[in-house]
């Protein structure tokens, strides 16, 4: 008598023995727990007749599912006549156990490919819908391939569970995903225009709304314009100045050691000072808001779509863009000049720090500033900074709004609020650019 | 069978609530094997606060929740993940994930805590949808649902595992007549079956008369468990806000 306790045998892919021998497997905690030769069995253990292939198991069972599963499964399969397989299953059936047998179920009826397939299955203490998907599985193989399969012994109460699905209503086909080239080329197009219309409809309402509130100041909810200054102007304060000083104090770092070489260092204050005041000041402001702010309230305004609460507003007669856009645009137009003023003199005291560094006095560097820089400059970079302020807060709300449904759309229109507002900050930088120009400021 | 075996939930002197409120005091009751049990109670009285303590969201400040001798609040680490794997829950609001087709939110725990080969799990993940009536909406995302069929995709991915115990709260509202009656003769034939226990946060009054085995009832004022047994016996009750919750219509005419 043969009788291999096997404890420590982990059941790996491509286990073999003798084409003569039965293997019973046991699926417990991971292990093979017995192994039997069919041929000297233990009297009190059923013999099974020699069966002619042998079943592999490829148990990769993850450690955390079978730690403390006491159930145990087994599967036994064998060609009874030709073409027709007999598949004993015993023990119990359920989401952690199914995979070993599956895979033993499948591999014997893709290697013997029967006509006829048995499934005893007196055996089966415990069998739930993962169990049930077992049966269903092995009768789609058969009917795919014209065999036919019976399934003996089951309990009455798991085969009313069986009788509850419809194996032909498993097979559904995912939706053609693929578009030819001309109906892609369409959609996205038709999408761009639709996005530029929204933009478009978005920012006449936004006017009517802003004209109206100029009209009817009291309309206003001035409450929430201030929380939003504050929200999205003071607090954006600290970061603001800190970028804008690091920018002043590179910029500065960077155009003195060239200009070393001409003897003219004290020139990096004009440098400075009017790429600050002209330029960087309310562009850096702007892109920091975009991608503050901007976001901020896309997400805000997003998140309430997706909850219904704009719904709620306009069945309540309230306009949403009245209501929650005007009082984030007010505080963006006003808030964003007065974070470039900061951003500005930051940027000068990091250039400062770059001259003090030099050997310049802080006296020469101030009139050096002073005479280098026009209220000119000044003033175009604040005009600036009411746009940006306005493209900000403006494309925040609209994302926003034309937010979808679910959470991953907040995501996907807070995403759009950022990219749009840069590309519209630049955009109308470039505008200014050229306008200024024309116009010798 | 003794009581302490044929319990699967205790809830023992449960106390809790949020900073200083008091949401349950000092609940003491046991779900058993196999039963469907229902929370009761009007709103604000604390049904959805205990289930969170009940599955172990929230801690209790005093008492425990045992299921199946396991406390839920105190287990860490893969002990709490073996307590978890014991139940599904079905949100009210469904909570499918957003960005994955129905398919793909039934088979996500099956992907993470089986070893099912992939066809097996499709199989299967197709087969709980077949029975909760979404066949030919696999690859369908969430948002393109109404909010009842969410709910039954909901319940599709709280059974993917076949757990022993499902927490469902309020299962048929936003349902129709029809369907909600669908699903209650469903809970019964899984109940009878396979033995599952449910646990079921509801107010439609038709699913606790059909498929009910015992209820609880909380009390919005007490905070307590102000009735508990099967709901024919409770109709009578002495206290009057549970005849009333039990009897509408008499409430009606005689309020």
């Amino acid at each position: 008598m043969y009788f291999y306790k096997s404890m420590g045998v982990r059941a790996g892919a491509g286990e073999t023995a003798h084409p003569t021998r039965t293997i019973l497997h046991s699926y417990r905690r991971n292990r093979v727990k017995h192994l039997f030769d069919s041929d000297n069995a233990e009297p009190n253990l059923v013999r099974y007749p020699v069966c002619d292939f042998i079943c592999v198991c490829n148990q990769t069972m993850i450690s955390r599912v079978q730690k403390k599963d006491s159930s145990q499964v087994s599967i036994h399969a064998e060609e009874t006549q030709p073409g027709v397989l007999l598949l004993k299953v015993s023990g119990r059936l359920d989401a952690t156990t199914t995979g070993g047998v599956w895979r033993d179920a499948m591999l014997a009826i893709g290697r013997i490919s029967p006509g006829h397939v048995v499934v005893e299955s007196s055996g089966i203490r415990y069998c739930d819908i993962s169990g049930i998907g077992l049966f269903m599985e092995i009768g789609r193989r058969q009917q795919r391939r014209n065999g036919t399969y019976e399934i003996n012994g089951l309990q009455e109460e798991f085969r009313q569970l069986l009788d509850l699905f419809d194996p032909e209503k498993l097979e559904t086909k995912p939706p053609q995903a693929k578009a030819n080239l001309v109906e892609q080329f369409g959609t996205v197009s038709y999408g761009a225009w639709q996005e530029v219309k929204g933009l478009i409809t978005f920012l006449g309402q936004l006017s009517v709304s802003l004209v109206s509130a100029a009209k009817h100041p009291r309309s206003v909810r001035w409450k929430d314009g201030f929380q939003a200054a504050e929200k999205h102007g003071a607090d954006a304060l600290p970061i603001v100045a800190l970028v804008s000083f690091l920018v002043g104090l590179i910029m500065a770092f960077q155009s003195a050691i060239p200009m070393r070489q001409f003897g003219a260092q004290i020139y990096v204050a004009n440098l400075v000072a009017l790429s600050m005041l002209r330029e960087l000041g309310p562009l850096m402001t702007a892109l920091i808001l975009a991608g503050r702010t901007g976001s901020s309230i896309a997400a805000e305004l997003g998140t309430m779509k997706v909850r219904e609460e704009i719904d709620a507003l306009v069945t309540m007669g309230l306009e949403p863009v009245r209501f929650l856009v005007v009082t984030r645009v007010l505080a963006g137009f006003f808030m964003t000049p007065l974070l470039a003023v900061f951003a500005d003199l930051t940027g000068i005291v990091g250039g400062a720090v770059v001259m003090l560094s030099l050997g310049f006095s802080l006296e020469t560097y101030y009139y050096q500033v002073i005479g280098a820089v026009t209220y000119g400059d000044f003033l175009g970079g604040l005009a600036k900074s009411f746009v940006f302020g306005l493209i900000v807060a403006g494309i925040g709300c609209a994302r926003g709004l034309q937010t979808g449904v679910g959470a991953a759309a907040v995501g996907e229109s807070t995403t759009k609020a950022v990219v749009t507002g840069i590309i519209l900050i630049i955009v109308a930088d470039g505008i200014f650019a050229v306008v200024y120009y024309y116009l010798g400021i | 069978m003794s009581d302490r075996n044929g319990a699967i939930i205790r809830v023992e002197h449960l106390t809790a609530g949020y900073e200083k409120v008091v949401v349950l005091n000092d609940l003491t009751f046991k779900v058993y094997r196999g039963e469907i049990f229902f929370i009761l109670g009007g709103s604000g009285s604390g049904k959805s606060t205990l289930m969170k303590n009940m599955i172990g969201l929230y801690r209790p400040a005093t008492g425990a929740v045992l299921i199946d001798e396991r406390d839920i609040a105190a287990a860490e680490g893969d002990d709490r993940l073996e307590t978890l794997r014991l139940f599904g829950v079905m949100y009210q609001n469904g909570a499918l994930f957003g960005s994955m087709t129905l398919l793909e939110n039934i088979r996500l725990p099956l992907e993470e805590w089986t070893d099912l080969p992939s066809e097996a799990m499709e199989v299967i993940a197709r087969m709980k949808l077949q029975l909760v009536g979404l066949t030919g909406f696999e690859y369908h995302m969430p948002s393109e649902l109404s909010g009842g069929m969410q709910k039954r995709a909901a319940l599709a991915r709280a059974m993917a595992l076949d757990p022993q115990l499902l927490f469902l709260d309020e299962p048929t509202s936003g349902l129709d007549p029809v369907l909600s009656a669908d699903l209650d003769r469903l809970i019964l034939r899984l109940s009878k079956t396979l033995g599952i226990t449910f646990v079921v946060v509801s107010h439609a009054l038709s699913s606790i008369y059909s498929i009910a085995d015992r209820v609880i009832m909380l009390d919005t004022d007490t905070k307590t468990i102000i009735a508990e047994g099967r709901p024919q016996e409770l109709r009578g009750h002495s206290n009057e806000v549970v005849r009333n919750f039990l009897n509408p219509q008499s409430a009606d005419q005689t309020g």
